[in-house]
C-alpha cells in the first residue's frame, strides 16, 4: 500500500512525531511505500537541525533524517507554517525540504491512505 | 525560499476530502491552518467538505471579536469559501445543541446532521484531515 504521512505536532512536546516515525518505519519494514511525509503546524519543528536533545534521549530530528536517507523519503515541510515559526532553509536538517501545502493535497490524492498524527 | 508549487491539474483525480474541525477558533492555531488546507485543496479542484463538531462549531459562530486577543479574525474566510466552490459544510446537531447554539447563530449556511449521519459522512470520505 502507498501511504502519505502527516505530522501535525512538534517534537518532544507531543508523541505524534514519535508515532509517525514508528508507523513509517513499520510500514517500510512490511514493504509498503511511503509517498511523502508532510510536516504541518508545529510539526515543522521536526526539521530543525539545531535541535539538541540530551544524549540519553531519542534524537527525533536526526532520526527522521536518517530514515529519510535510508529509504529516500520525501520529507516536506510546509512553507507557510515554517515561516510563521522561523523554520527556514538554513535551519533544515539533512533530507528535509520546504515546499507548499499543495504537496500535502497531492499526497492525499496520490496515496492509498493519508495517515495523520497529532491532535 | 522555494516557490509554492502550483496545483497540478493534470492528474484529473478528484477525491473526497473532509476537513473535520473540532476545536474552538482562537485557543490554538488548528482552525486557522485547517482553512489554509481547505483553500489549497479547492485550488486542486478536489471535492471538499467541511465538518464542524465539538467546539469546532464555535468557528462559524456570529459576532466574534478578536481585538482583545490581538489575533486576526478569519471569520470572513468562511464566508468567502463559496467563491472557491467550497459549499459542502456540515454541522453536527448534537455539538451545536450542547453549546446552546442554533443555525441562526452561524455565519454561513450549513447542513445540520446528527451524529450518526456525521459518522456515515466521514466514512464515505477518501481523505479526512482536521484539527
Amino acid at each position: 500500500m502507498k501511504f502519505g504521512i502527516l505530522v501535525n505536532e512538534g517534537p518532544f512536546n507531543h508523541q505524534a512525531s514519535d508515532s509517525a516515525y514508528k508507523f513509517t518505519e513499520a510500514a517500510l519494514a512490511k514493504g509498503h511505500e511511503i509517498y511523502r511525509v508532510f510536516f504541518y503546524y508545529d510539526g515543522v519543528n521536526n526539521a530543525n537541525r539545531l535541535s539538541e536533545p540530551p544524549s540519553d534521549d531519542r534524537h527525533i530530528v536526526k532520526r527522521w533524517s536518517e530514515l529519510g536517507k535510508k529509504h529516500s523519503l520525501d520529507l516536506v515541510v510546509c512553507v507557510a507554517a515554517a515561516l510563521r515559526r522561523g523554520i527556514k532553509d538554513e535551519l533544515l536538517a539533512e533530507g528535509f525540504r520546504i515546499s507548499g501545502l499543495g504537496q500535502l493535497i497531492e499526497a492525499g490524492i496520490q496515496s492509498d491512505r493519508l495517515v495523520m498524527f497529532g491532535d | 525560499m522555494p516557490q509554492i508549487n502550483e496545483p497540478d491539474h493534470g492528474t484529473g483525480v478528484v477525491k473526497k476530502f473532509m476537513y473535520l474541525n473540532r476545536k474552538a477558533p482562537y485557543g490554538t492555531v488548528y482552525a486557522l491552518e485547517v482553512l489554509e488546507m481547505v483553500l489549497i485543496s479547492a485550488a486542486f479542484e478536489q471535492d471538499v467538505h467541511l465538518a464542524f463538531v465539538d467546539d469546532g462549531v464555535y468557528q462559524i459562530r456570529k459576532g466574534q471579536d478578536t481585538k482583545g486577543v490581538e489575533m486576526k479574525s478569519f471569520l470572513p474566510t468562511y464566508r468567502a469559501l463559496e467563491g472557491y466552490d467550497v459549499e459542502k459544510l456540515y454541522v453536527e446537531k448534537e455539538s451545536m445543541e450542547e453549546r446552546g447554539l442554533t443555525a441562526g447563530d452561524l455565519v454561513v449556511p450549513v447542513e445540520i446532521i446528527d451524529r450518526a449521519a456525521m459518522r456515515s459522512l466521514i466514512d464515505s470520505m477518501d481523505v479526512v484531515l482536521g484539527g
